[in-house]
C-alpha cells in the first residue's frame, strides 16, 4: 500500500451512547482507496457499532463522516448505498427461492416499459459484473441449491450492483469451510486490485494478519491503536484486543485413558429426507481423553451427534453412556445416564434466550430436588445456583435474573457449559464450542475442556476448525461421508487431515 | 455469531433493548414489549383504540365521544367507585358495578384460557366451543340431582365443565402433539362441532330440552341449590355471585402454575424455544397437549360459572350467537399474557361490554345503533393496535432517540 493511496473514507471521533453505554468512544478511522482495513475487537468492542454508523443504521451523537472528502449525513442505509457504501451482513439478506440474478438486481431492477423485469438483461448485467471482478457465479442458479461460499458471492455482487466502493464485510469466514475462506481472500485481492476498499470485520487473528494492509483494534468501545499488518503476531494482536497477555497455545499434559465410557457401535442414521447420513460409524471415548472428530460441514457430524444424544432415532446401531445401553432413550435418558452436550447452536438449541441465566442453568434438573419437588418449583433455588455459577465460570454481563439472550456470545456460552459441567457427566459431547467467540471466551473454554479431560470425562469434540480440533485433541477421527475415514495421532498436519477430510485418506480404513 | 447487537461486555444491559436493537426482528421487538414496555405499551394500545373510536363516534354521529364516553363509565358503573355518588345514582351504579363484574369474571377465564396457551405458543381460538362443552355439562348436571347438597352439586358441575373443557381443548392438543395438525384450525372446527352438539342437545326434540315448553328450543332450568349465591346485590335482579372469587382463584392459580411448578417451566420452555426444550430434555408433544387442556379448562369453567351464576339455562340462541370466549382473545392480546394484565383488560372489556348495553342508552349521548357495536369497534381496534404496536414502541424509542437539533 503506497502512502499516496487517497483517502476515501474518514469517521472522526465517533460518539455513540445508548442509554448508559458508551459503544464507542471517540472513534477515528480512515480508509484508503485500495485497502483491506480489518477492525478486530472482541464481541461488544464495538466494531458493529461503527459499521452501523458507517451503514446509516444509527446515528452517531458526535463526530463526522467523509466519504471521498466530502461530509456527508448517513440518515438510513439507502443513503449509505447512494453514498458508495456496500455491506455484506454475516447473516445473508437473500431471498432463497430467487435465482441469483434476481437477487442482485432487486430494487434496481432494469424493466421492460419501466414495468416488467427484464430478466435477460439482469442476467447480462450480472455475467458483466461477476466477469470483471472475478466472483464466478451462475445468474440463472437459485439461492437455494447454491453453497454458502457462493451465496455470500452474491452479497459481494449485490453490493457492486450498487457501485460500492467501499465494501463492508462482516465476519465474513465464519460460515465459510477453509477452502472457500480462501476463495474469498483471492476475491478481496482481486476487488483491492481493482480500486474498491474493504473493512474486514473479523476476531480470528490469523486471518486479519493474513488479508489487512492495516488493523484497527477497538477493545470495550474505545480506539486502541491503528497499526499496519505486516510485523503484527497472532500474539501481539491478541494482546492488543484483550488487553492482557493471552495464550493461544492449550497447554496439557498428555493424556491417560481410562475405561470407555462412550461407545457407539455400527450406528446408521438417516436425516429428515431420508438421506442415509452417518453410515455405519464406530467410536470408543475413554476417561480422561479428548477426540476430535474432524470433517467439513454436512457429512453427517449433525446427525451422528443428534442420535448420540437422543434428539435423533437411529435406524440401527447403539449408543451406551459408562457402560448404560441409551440407544432408544430420550434426551433426558441421555443426560441421566451421564452425557453432557454442548450443542452446535447454542442461541438455537442450547439456550431459551427468553429465560434468565438461572432458568437456563436449570433446563435439564428443573423436575428433580433441589430444584423441585411434587413439581414445585422454587425460584430462589434456581436463583443460588445461578449465581455460583455465574461466579465459578465468569459469566458477564448480569446476575442469575438476567435474560440469556441480553448476554454476549461468549457470556453464553459460558452458561452452556457452566450447565453441562456442573452436572458432573462421566462423557460430554461438545459440537463447535467456540463457534463465533472471540479470543478470551475461547481461551476460557479450551483449558475447562482440558480440565474437564483432567478430572477424568471423556470428550467427544466435533468442530469444523482444524486449528482447534489439533490443539485440542489426544486422538483425531476425520469423517467424510457419514464414515470414518482415518484416525490421526494430534502432531498431524492440516494437510494430511484436509487430505482425508475431503475423502483422499479412504485407503487408510483398511490400514 | 454477529455481535452487532451486543453492548460492551460488562456494561449494564440497555433495559428496553430498543437501543440497539435496529436489526431485531418484528417478534423479537414485540417481545421486548412484553417485558420492559411493562404497562406503558398496553395503555398507549387502549388509549389509541379509544381515540380512534371517538373520531368514529364524531363522524358517524356528530355527538361529542367525551360524553359518550362518559356515559359508558356510568353505564359500566364504574362512577360506583367515586365516592361523592350518593343517594339513588350510588344504587344505580351498584347495580351496574355488579353486571360489569359479572361479564369480568367471564372474561378473565376466557381470557387465562387464550393467555396460557400463548405462553406455551399456541393459539388457542377455540375458546368458544370449549366455553360451550363446559355450559352443556353444567346446565345438564345443574338441573339434575335435585335435592343434592348444594355445595357438592355447583362444585359438581363446575368441575365437570372445567374438564369438559379441557377435554375438548385436549382434542387438538392431541392433534397437535402427534400429526402436528395446526391449533387454529382444529380449534375452529371444535367450536363449530360443538355450536351443532349445543343446537342439536336443546333444539326442539333434543334430549336436553325443556321438558315443560316443548317448543321453546332451550334447556331445562337449572335446580336451586345448583345456582351460585350472589354476595353482593339482590339475587332477583341478577347481583353479583361467587364465580368472581373463581376468577380471582383462576388469576391466582395460573401465575402459580407458570411461575412456581415444573409444569409452568416445561410449558414457557416449549413456547419460547421448543427445539432448547427437545434438546433440554422437555418431552414437546406433552406439553402440548397438557397446555391446550388446562387451556381448555379455563373457558370451560367460564362456561360452567356462566349457567350456574346467574343464566341458569342454554339456548340454542345462546349457543349460537354467544362470541364472548372471543372476547377473551382480545383480553389475552391487551393483557400480554400475565396474570395482572388479564385482569385489568377483563374489566375494561366487561365494562365497555355492560356499559353499552342497549339497557343502559340514552338517544341524546349516543344512538342505539352504534350502541353495541362501539364495543365491538374498540375490540377491534385493540386487536389491531396490539398487533401493530410494535409501531407505538417504535414511536416511543424515536421519540427516546431524538436529540435536540
Amino acid at each position: 500500500m503506497t502512502e499516496a493511496a487517497p483517502t476515501v473514507l474518514e469517521m472522526t471521533h465517533i460518539t455513540k451512547r445508548f442509554a448508559g453505554i458508551v459503544a464507542n468512544d471517540d472513534i477515528s478511522f480512515d480508509l484508503r482507496q485500495g485497502e483491506v482495513h480489518a477492525l478486530l475487537g472482541e464481541n461488544g468492542a464495538g466494531k458493529s457499532t461503527l459499521m452501523n454508523i458507517l451503514y446509516g443504521l444509527y446515528h452517531p451523537d458526535e463526530g463526522e463522516i467523509k466519504i471521498a472528502g466530502k461530509q456527508v449525513q448517513l440518515g438510513s442505509p439507502s443513503a449509505a448505498i447512494d453514498a458508495g457504501v456496500g455491506m455484506v451482513h454475516q447473516h445473508f439478506m437473500l431471498i432463497p427461492v430467487m435465482t441469483v440474478a434476481e437477487n442482485i438486481v432487486l430494487g434496481h431492477e432494469p424493466r421492460h416499459a419501466d414495468l416488467f423485469l427484464d430478466i435477460g438483461e439482469a442476467n447480462e448485467r450480472v455475467r458483466e459484473i461477476s466477469d470483471r471482478f472475478g466472483l464466478t457465479v451462475d445468474p440463472k442458479a437459485r439461492i437455494q441449491d447454491i453453497t454458502v461460499g457462493q451465496q455470500q458471492r452474491v452479497e459481494i455482487l449485490k453490493a457492486l450492483h450498487r457501485n460500492a466502493d467501499i465494501l463492508v464485510l462482516d465476519e465474513p469466514t465464519a460460515v465459510l469451510t477453509p477452502q472457500e475462506a480462501g476463495e474469498l481472500f483471492g476475491i478481496v485481492r482481486g476487488l483491492t486490485e481493482q480500486g474498491k476498499s474493504i473493512i474486514f470485520i473479523s476476531h480470528k487473528l490469523n486471518e486479519v494478519a493474513e488479508i489487512a494492509d492495516r488493523i484497527t483494534v477497538l477493545r470495550r468501545g474505545k480506539l486502541i491503536d491503528t497499526i499496519p499488518a505486516a510485523g503484527a503476531t497472532e500474539e501481539s494482536l491478541a494482546t492488543l484486543m484483550v488487553g492482557r497477555e493471552v495464550t493461544l497455545r492449550v497447554d496439557k499434559s498428555p493424556s491417560n485413558p481410562t475405561d470407555t465410557l462412550l461407545e457407539v457401535r455400527d450406528l446408521h442414521v438417516f436425516d429428515d429426507r431420508g438421506i442415509e447420513k452417518v453410515r455405519g460409524i464406530s467410536l470408543d471415548i475413554r476417561a480422561g481423553e479428548i477426540v476430535g472428530l474432524a470433517g467439513i460441514d454436512g457429512n453427517g457430524q449433525t446427525e451422528l451427534i443428534d442420535a448420540m444424544t437422543g434428539l435423533r432415532r437411529a435406524a440401527s446401531g447403539s449408543v451406551k453412556v459408562a457402560g448404560k445401553d441409551v440407544t432408544t432413550a430420550t434426551a433426558y435418558g441421555h443426560f441421566e445416564a451421564g452425557l453432557g452436550h454442548i450443542p452446535e447452536d447454542r442461541q438455537r438449541r442450547g439456550l431459551v434466550l427468553e429465560f434468565s441465566i438461572a432458568e437456563n442453568i436449570a433446563l435439564h434438573d428443573y423436575r428433580r430436588a433441589p430444584d423441585s419437588r411434587f413439581g414445585w418449583l422454587f425460584p430462589a433455588r434456581l436463583l443460588e445456583r445461578g449465581a455460583r455459577l455465574i461466579k465459578e465460570y465468569d459469566v458477564r454481563g448480569g446476575g442469575p435474573q438476567t435474560r440469556a439472550g441480553g448476554l454476549s456470545g461468549g457470556n453464553q456460552q459460558k452458561v452452556v457449559l457452566a450447565r453441562e459441567i456442573d452436572r458432573n457427566p462421566q462423557a460430554l459431547i461438545a459440537a463447535q464450542p467456540t463457534r463465533g467467540l472471540d479470543v478470551g471466551a475461547i481461551e476460557f473454554v479450551h483449558r475447562r475442556l482440558v480440565e474437564e479431560r483432567d478430572e477424568g470425562r471423556a470428550i467427544l469434540l466435533v468442530s469444523l476448525e482444524l486449528e482447534e480440533i489439533l490443539s485440542l485433541s489426544d486422538r483425531i477421527l476425520v469423517i467424510y461421508e457419514g464414515e470414518i475415514v482415518g484416525e490421526f495421532p494430534p502432531w498431524a498436519t492440516e494437510e494430511e487431515l484436509g487430505v482425508a477430510m475431503t475423502g483422499g485418506g479412504r485407503g487408510e480404513e483398511a490400514a | 455469531m454477529s455481535d452487532l447487537d451486543q453492548p460492551p461486555a460488562g456494561a449494564p444491559q440497555d433495559p428496553s433493548g430498543l437501543g440497539p436493537g435496529v436489526r431485531q426482528s418484528m417478534l423479537e421487538r414485540y417481545d421486548v414489549a412484553a417485558k420492559a414496555g411493562g404497562l406503558l405499551a398496553p395503555v398507549l394500545t387502549a388509549l389509541l383504540a379509544f381515540a380512534v373510536g371517538g373520531l368514529v363516534v364524531i363522524i358517524t354521529t356528530g355527538k361529542n365521544p367525551l360524553a359518550t364516553y362518559r356515559a359508558i363509565f356510568e353505564g359500566a358503573g364504574f362512577n360506583w367507585l367515586l365516592p361523592w355518588v350518593q343517594g339513588t345514582e350510588r344504587q344505580a351504579a351498584a347495580f351496574n358495578m355488579q353486571q360489569t363484574l359479572i361479564i369480568t369474571t367471564t372474561l378473565v377465564l376466557t381470557g387465562l384460557a387464550v393467555a396460557f396457551a400463548f405462553r406455551c405458543g399456541l393459539f388457542n381460538i377455540g375458546g368458544q366451543g370449549q366455553y360451550i362443552t363446559g355450559a352443556i355439562f353444567a346446565v345438564w348436571i345443574g338441573s339434575s340431582f335435585e335435592g343434592l347438597n348444594p355445595f357438592i352439586h355447583v362444585v359438581f358441575a363446575a368441575a365437570a365443565g372445567a374438564l369438559c373443557g379441557a377435554l375438548w381443548a385436549g382434542i387438538a392438543g392431541i392433534l397437535k402433539a402427534t400429526v402436528g395438525a395446526h391449533e387454529v384450525i382444529s380449534t375452529i372446527m371444535l367450536n363449530w362441532i360443538a355450536i351443532w352438539i349445543g343446537a342439536f342437545l336443546f333444539g326442539v326434540g333434543g334430549p336436553l330440552q325443556n321438558d315443560r315448553q316443548e317448543f321453546v328450543p332451550v334447556s331445562n332450568d337449572i335446580v336451586e341449590g345448583a345456582k351460585l349465591p350472589v354476595f353482593w346485590g339482590d339475587p332477583v335482579f341478577q347481583g353479583l355471585h361467587i364465580g368472581f372469587f373463581v376468577a380471582i382463584a383462576g388469576l391466582v392459580i395460573y401465575w402459580l402454575i407458570l411461575s412456581r411448578t415444573t409444569l409452568g417451566y416445561g410449558v414457557k420452555a416449549v413456547g419460547f424455544n421448543p427445539e432448547a426444550a427437545r434438546y433440554g430434555g422437555i418431552n414437546v408433544p406433552r406439553n402440548y397437549f397438557l397446555a391446550m387442556a388446562i387451556s381448555g379448562a379455563f373457558a370451560g369453567v367460564a362456561g360452567a360459572i356462566d349457567i350456574l351464576g346467574w343464566q341458569f339455562r342454554l339456548g340454542t340462541d345462546t349457543v349460537q350467537q354467544a362470541t364472548i370466549a372471543f372476547v377473551g382473545i382480545a383480553v389475552a392480546l391487551l393483557g400480554r399474557n400475565t396474570a395482572i394484565g388479564v385482569a385489568l383488560a377483563a374489566l375494561l372489556f366487561g365494562g365497555l361490554l355492560t356499559g353499552t348495553a342497549t339497557r343502559n342508552l340514552d338517544p341524546e349521548v349516543f344512538q342505539p345503533e352504534l350502541a353495541s357495536n362501539l364495543t365491538l369497534l374498540i375490540q377491534g381496534l385493540v386487536v389491531l393496535f396490539v398487533g401493530a404496536d410494535v409501531i407505538v414502541l417504535w414511536l416511543m424509542s424515536r421519540m427516546r432517540r431524538k436529540r435536540p437539533a
